[in-house]
Parts: structure tokens; C-alpha cells; sequence
């Protein structure tokens, strides 16, 4: 018989540029935050957090083995603390397996990126492959810029329809108080801002951003003795698709549908666009929410646009990483977004009757590695 | 647990200091098909992967994502652990939960370094806090040389003892044809290398490997279907503790409590070894430097606390004699350190497999403890056993 997890508490920074915090302070704070809420301690005798699980990177810290930087504001010493260095989703996804294996009961899970402290063009520049496509100068934003184009001309998709993406989630940070850029926007202005890498603009990429969330993750019984509130993990899948762009149909996020597929299984749903209520994902640009959403199968390939304009299922009701999320810290700030939905909490940004919440998590050059998390509300 | 999880495929390359001749996707190519071949699998029948490798010694941002195709990655579920030396044995915990969870059969386990590929001292020298540690204890030597200086305060052991360690990790080497450093030595010899930060001496250090290693896990069902005998991984441990240097964070053995005692204390006491030094039949530790293994000897309960120098001094530790330590020639051998963790694993694998060849231990091999260690003298310890 498999164990349930449930999502005890959550915790978000405002997410925002820090110049005064140091990358602990981030992780402090989100710690510090989830442990106040849940009223929970790290523990060895099965009355609290038995275990961590971090998210960060290496590159992003500029620290080798970034995890060492926050082990002991994560609650790490003379404790276990495994760092995932993969989006914050994978961290979760982490999580949950550890809890269904058994060696664990409670995990804390935590995140944190400080953006503005390196040129992210850098780091994305040595995320891809050394001897071919390195040397050529690009970075996440110029493959997502090919992607994009392919996208468009593939299926018909405008630059107005991704710019309504932006005018929405931008819209949308206005109900969401952890949001760093939140701004009533028309497609207009989205069309005429500065030109990126074309067809992306300025107000199309995600804004640099600093911040940490966390989460506390337990098996059934403690979930249900720690909150009146829990959120069963029913869904897990995750899935690589394969580096160099030119073995990739750019236009088909393969490694999303089969990680989707996985998730969906699991959490037994078969008509996605009807059984999920609620879906939080990580658009680094705005093409992406419209290419991401046609690979969580809420939509046929090529009708990203239309479901948009069709506004069925809220998608990035809290802004999305187009308000401002910081790299890695993403997954797990969707899935902190989407629990406190389901939870009730969210003010006026809440979905009303969420029960059931997708989670995705994304890393690698345009979208090459997904990680798709199913949640429901267990009140 | 949900599942058992065994040990069913292990490969690992031929390690060296320089590969121009393969890139890092390359070189983990030629462990995965070493493993799958082991296990007479074909990549098809793996469920998930699994990457270990520290990104900033070869300056790769998302390193698992360049060797997809190379590692059997398309189109699987996976992702990479990084946790600095003991990243091997995250891996492979990381593996391990996968399949305890009951949602995966089959695991492939991956730990890499190329360490030819960029200067990892350069790399290193980040892995301190920057405003109090980072400027006076960077890399790994500095650690190494409190550890021995204040082994040797306190225990009355010579350099010359840590000189025979050294040697007969050599010896051992020699006998294992994956390993990199296979010198013939003599105590002399090591005694003449020259001081690094004294009474580390360049021999007492292990080198920058290349090299690549891949590990399969299988639940049960799975391993009863297995081509070799099952190796079962029956329970693991991380410890971490903090980094801060003028709070104790590196310092070892003292002056607190330290994470390989906590480590152990657990994982003994969750399996009923009572007694480790009879309990366990080889060891596999990470010890980066010959001096480390007295300590770390102590810490693991094999001996009485300042009694682990006699025992070498005995040669206790050799292949042959009663408390194997090493067989593979050891971190101080071999150090491609992505890798390092989960070779250990894997040598400890052999070992209970009866398939060692001519570094395996003459006594009866049915339990083995192996660590992985790593940043601020963080552990991840393993309890293998033949039984299952």
C-alpha cells in the first residue's frame, strides 16, 4: 500500500531586486516563515522535519556546491540535506519520493536564486553544449527566441496573442502581494517595448528577481495531525528532452506531454482541460505559457491562443514568472502559489472551488527538461 | 520501505587524469553501457536517471541536460543532485528512493567528473563562505592538514604511519585495473614528496581524475530477475553540517560532535551492528587523503578512539587481513569526484559479488560499509549486504 504525502505549509518571499540580502538571508527568511506558519521543528524522534531538500545552483550562487552556502539556515547540520540542482519542481518531486519510500517522514523543501547578483546571460551561455553551440554566443533567451518564431509560424500563433499573456499575468501580480512587477499593460505596450532577441521583447522574457520559498511536505497521518488544510502530491512525472535544437521539433514539447501524461496518470485524470481547475506554470517568456499549456494537454497543439482568449482554466492567476520569479526558485513558487489555491488563502487572486492544481516546473534550453506535479485539495 | 532496492548493473570507465580523446558525454556513455551490460539491460528497460556531477569544475550549467543521449536520458524521468564530493553517494541515495518509493523499478545512477576539462582548485577556491573562510581555507588540502596535525597531537602517530596508509592504498590500486594511481611505492618515497600544507604531502592527496561511473537499481521483482546476484543497499544516512570554518564547520576531528559520528550512530543502531569492526566485512571510505583515514576510522567505530594508526601500523587494513579497508586502492587512487561517492558503491558491490578479481578481500564479503564525503566533512554512508 503506497503512502499519501501532503503539503503541510508553504512559504514565499516577496519577490523582488535584494541588494541588501546575502542568498542565506533569502533561505533564512523562507525557512524561518514555513516553520512559524506549520508550528513545526526539525526533530529526531518523528514529532517534526526529518529531512531537507534544497534547490539551488552552483552557477547562480557562484559558489561551488551552493548548498553548503545555506545548509544551516535549511536546517542542514549534523541533519540530512540533499540538494537538487534542477528547477525548484524537481526539488519537490524529490521530496515526495523520499516520503513514499519511507526513509522519510517530513521534508522540508526550499529554494532560492539572488538573480541580480550575475549576469544570467553568462550562465545560460555555459548551459549549453561546449563544443558546438557555446561558441556561438547564445543564450536561453536567443534559442527561446528560434523557438518562438518556429512556434508562431508553425501554428499560426501572433506576437499579439503572446503579448496578451504578458497583459494578463501582469494584470494578475496586481492581487498578488509577493509579486515583484505587477502593471495594468495593453498588447501595445508589450509590442513596442524593447526588442530582446526577435520576436521576444523586453516585457515578453521574465524580470530579474531575487527571492526563496519553502515547503513542508508529510505522510498522511502527520500531514492530517499538522494542518486541518493538507494537500495530497497525487500526480509526479518528469522528463529530458534532447539538447542540441537541431534534433528537436522546437514546436513539440515532447518531454511536457510525457511528464504530463506520467502526473495525470498517477492522479487518475484523463480529460485534463475538465478536471483541473487551476494550472501554474513557469513561462520564462510569454510564447511559452501558450506552448506549455498545448503540452499539459490542456489544449490541441497550436490552440494555446485560443484557450487563452477562451479564459477556461486560470493559468498563473498569481502573475506568473512574468511578474518576476527567480530561476530555480520557480517550480517551487508554483507549487506554493497553487497550494495556497487550493488552500483558500490567496485573497484576491483565489480561483473559487479549486480542488485540483497542476504544478509545472521547467529548466534547460527552451524547455528541455519538465517536471509536472498534480495536487488536490485533501479538505 | 516500500521496496527493497538491489544493486543490479555497475560499470565504471578506466580513470585518468586526461581524455582528449571523448568528450563528458562520451565518457559517461562508456560506464552506462558498462553497467547495462553487467546487468544484461537494455536502456529501454530503465525507468528513470539519475546525474551526479559538481557543475562548476568543468564550468557546465545544467551538465545533465548536455548528455541526454550519451547517459540514455531521452525521454526519461530524472534530474542531477549536486552536493559537492558527496555527490556520488546523493546520487545513488537519490536513486535508492526512487526505487523505495515503488513508483520506479529500474534506476541508472550517474556520477561524472572531467576534470581535464577545467581546473577544479579554480572552482574550489568558491566553496567558501567569501567574507570570513574564503580567503584563508580554500581547497581541500588545508582540511586534510588540521585533520593529520591534530591526529598526530593527540595520538602519537607518526607521518610515517600516514606514509604506510598511503602505500598500501597504492598496493591496492595495482591489483584494481580501473583505478588511476598505481604507483609502486615505499613509505621513503611518500615521506620525500613534497609538503602541500604540512604534514600533507603531495602523495597523501588524491589526484584529478577523469572518469565516470554507473550504477543500476533494481525493487525486487527486478532483481530476481537479475543477471549477476543481487546486491541489496539496506538502509543509508546524510549527515551535513555547517560550513562556517571559525564556527568548527571544516575542523575535524573537533571540536563538536561530527557529521560521520551521527552518520554512523544511526545507521548502526537501525541495523543492530554492535560491533562495526566485525559486523562489516570491507569498507569502501571516501578519503581523499591518506590522512583522513584515521579519523575517519575512529568516527566509523572500527576502532577506539586514537587506535586507528596501530592498526595500520599492523597493516590490518590490507586485502587480506581482517578488516579490509579500501580494496579498490581508495579516493586517494581515483578521484573523478562526481563519481567518487558512487564508486565506492560500486567497488563495494564487487566485493559482495565475489567479483572483485584480484583486489577482492580474502575473507567471507557479505556486508560492506561505504561513505561518500564531501564540502564541510558532509557523509552519506551505505550498509550493503549479500542477504537479502
Amino acid at each position: 500500500m503506497r503512502r499519501k504525502v501532503g503539503i503541510v505549509g508553504v512559504y514565499q518571499t516577496k519577490f523582488e531586486r535584494k541588494p541588501e540580502q546575502h542568498v542565506q538571508d533569502l533561505v533564512f527568511e523562507a525557512v524561518k516563515g514555513v516553520l512559524e506558519k506549520t508550528g513545526l521543528e526539525f526533530s529526531e524522534d518523528g514529532n517534526g522535519i526529518d529531512g531537507t531538500v534544497s534547490c539551488s545552483q552552483d552557477h547562480w550562487d557562484g559558489w561551488t556546491i551552493s548548498s553548503k552556502n545555506v545548509v544551516d539556515a535549511a536546517g542542514g547540520h549534523l541533519r540530512s540535506e540533499e540538494k537538487v540542482a534542477e528547477d525548484g519542481a524537481y526539488a519537490l518531486y524529490y521530496a515526495v519520493l523520499c516520503i513514499l519510500g519511507g526513509h522519510y517522514d517530513c521534508i522540508l523543501v526550499v529554494a532560492h536564486t539572488k538573480e541580480s547578483q550575475v549576469d544570467g546571460r553568462l550562465i545560460e551561455n555555459a548551459g549549453l553544449e561546449p563544443l558546438y553551440s557555446r561558441m556561438l554566443g547564445l543564450d536561453f533567451t536567443s534559442c527561446a527566441a528560434l523557438q518562438a518564431r518556429q512556434y508562431m509560424e508553425a501554428y499560426g500563433v501572433t506576437e499579439e496573442q503572446c503579448a496578451q499573456v504578458v497583459v494578463k499575468n501582469r494584470r494578475n501580480a496586481m492581487d498578488n502581494p509577493y509579486a515583484q512587477e505587477s502593471m495594468i499593460l495593453t498588447v501595445e505596450d508589450v509590442l513596442s517595448s524593447a526588442v530582446l532577441s526577435d520576436p521576444i521583447k523586453i516585457l515578453d522574457a521574465k524580470p530579474v528577481s531575487d527571492g526563496a520559498c519553502a515547503l513542508i511536505l508529510a505522510e498522511e497521518g502527520k500531514a492530517k495531525r499538522w494542518t486541518e488544510k493538507p494537500i495530497w502530491v497525487e500526480g509526479l512525472g518528469c522528463c529530458y528532452d534532447r539538447h542540441y535544437l537541431g534534433y528537436r521539433d522546437l514546436t513539440d514539447p515532447l518531454s511536457l506531454k510525457e511528464a504530463a501524461k506520467k502526473s495525470y496518470s498517477m492522479a487518475g485524470i484523463t480529460i485534463p482541460h475538465k478536471e483541473i481547475d487551476l494550472v501554474e506554470l513557469s513561462e520564462f517568456y510569454s510564447y511559452q505559457e501558450l506552448l506549455w499549456s498545448e503540452g499539459l494537454g490542456l489544449c490541441d497543439p497550436g490552440g494555446g491562443g485560443r484557450l487563452l482568449e477562451q479564459k477556461q482554466i486560470p493559468i498563473n492567476r498569481s502573475g506568473g514568472l512574468l511578474s518576476g520569479v527567480p530561476v530555480n526558485v520557480a517550480g517551487l513558487n508554483r507549487a506554493v502559489e497553487a497550494s495556497l489555491q487550493l488552500r483558500g488563502e490567496t485573497g484576491k487572486r483565489q480561483v473559487e472551488g479549486a480542488k485540483t492544481a497542476v504544478i509545472h516546473g521547467t529548466g534547460g534550453v527552451c524547455g528541455q527538461m519538465h517536471c509536472v506535479i498534480t495536487i488536490r485539495r485533501g479538505f | 520501505m516500500a521496496e527493497r532496492v538491489a544493486i543490479i548493473g555497475l560499470g565504471q570507465t578506466e580513470h585518468c587524469y586526461v581524455r582528449p580523446d571523448v568528450n563528458h558525454e562520451e565518457m559517461i556513455n562508456e560506464a552506462v553501457r558498462k553497467a547495462l551490460e553487467d546487468a544484461e539491460l537494455s536502456i529501454r528497460e530503465v525507468d528513470a536517471v539519475i546525474i551526479a556531477n559538481m557543475d562548476l569544475f568543468e564550468g557546465h550549467y545544467l551538465a545533465d541536460g548536455m548528455c541526454v543521449d550519451g547517459a540514455g536520458m531521452y525521454l526519461k524521468a530524472g534530474f542531477k543532485m549536486n552536493t559537492g564530493g558527496t555527490c556520488g553517494g546523493t546520487a545513488v541515495a537519490t536513486g535508492w528512493h526512487h526505487v523505495a518509493s515503488g513508483l520506479f523499478g529500474t534506476v541508472l545512477v550517474i556520477g561524472w567528473q572531467k576534470q581535464d576539462a577545467a581546473s577544479s582548485i579554480a572552482a574550489l577556491l568558491t566553496a567558501r563562505e567569501p567574507l570570513y573562510d574564503r580567503g584563508m581555507a580554500a581547497g581541500a588540502v588545508g582540511i586534510f592538514a588540521t585533520m593529520g596535525l591534530r591526529y598526530m597531537q593527540e595520538t602519537g602517530c607518526q607521518e610515517e604511519h600516514a606514509a604506510l596508509a598511503r602505500v598500501i592504498m597504492a598496493d591496492n590500486a595495482r591489483r584494481n585495473h580501473h583505478a588511476h594511481l598505481k604507483p609502486e611505492l615505499t613509505v621513503k618515497q611518500v615521506l620525500d614528496s613534497r609538503v602541500l600544507v604540512w604534514p600533507v604531502r603531495f602523495l597523501h592527496m588524491s589526484p584529478t581524475s577523469c572518469g565516470a561511473c554507473a550504477l543500476i537499481l533494481g525493487n525486487e521483482r527486478r532483481a530476481k530477475r537479475a543477471a549477476k546476484k543481487p546486491v541489496w543497499i539496506k538502509d543509508l544516512e546524510t549527515v551535513h553540517r555547517e560550513n562556517a570554518v571559525w564556527r568548527g564547520g571544516c575542523v575535524e576531528p573537533k571540536p563538536t560532535i561530527t557529521a560521520i559520528e551521527v552518520a554512523a550512530s544511526r545507521l548502526y543502531k537501525r541495523n543492530g551492528i554492535t560491533k562495526p569492526a566485525k559486523d562489516i566485512d570491507v569498507w569502501e571510505l571516501y578519503t581523499p587523503s591518506s590522512w583522513a583515514l584515521f579519523p575517519w576510522m575512529e568516527l566509523l567505530f572500527i576502532c577506539e578512539k586514537g587506535e586507528a594508526w596501530r592498526l595500520v601500523e599492523k597493516e590490518a587494513i590490507r586485502i587480506e587481513n581482517e578488516i579490509p579497508i579500501e580494496p579498490s586502492g581508495g579516493v586517494v587512487s581515483t578521484n573523478p569526484i562526481g563519481a567518487s561517492g558512487m564508486i565506492r558503491v560500486v567497488e563495494a558491490a564487487l566485493q559482495l559479488r565475489g567479483e572483485a578479481g584480484e583486489h577482492q578481500v580474502s575473507k567471507k564479503a557479505e556486508t560492506a560499509i561505504t561513505t561518500a564525503w564531501g564540502s564541510a566533512n558532509w557523509v552519506v554512508m551505505f550498509y550493503l549486504s549479500n542477504r537479502f
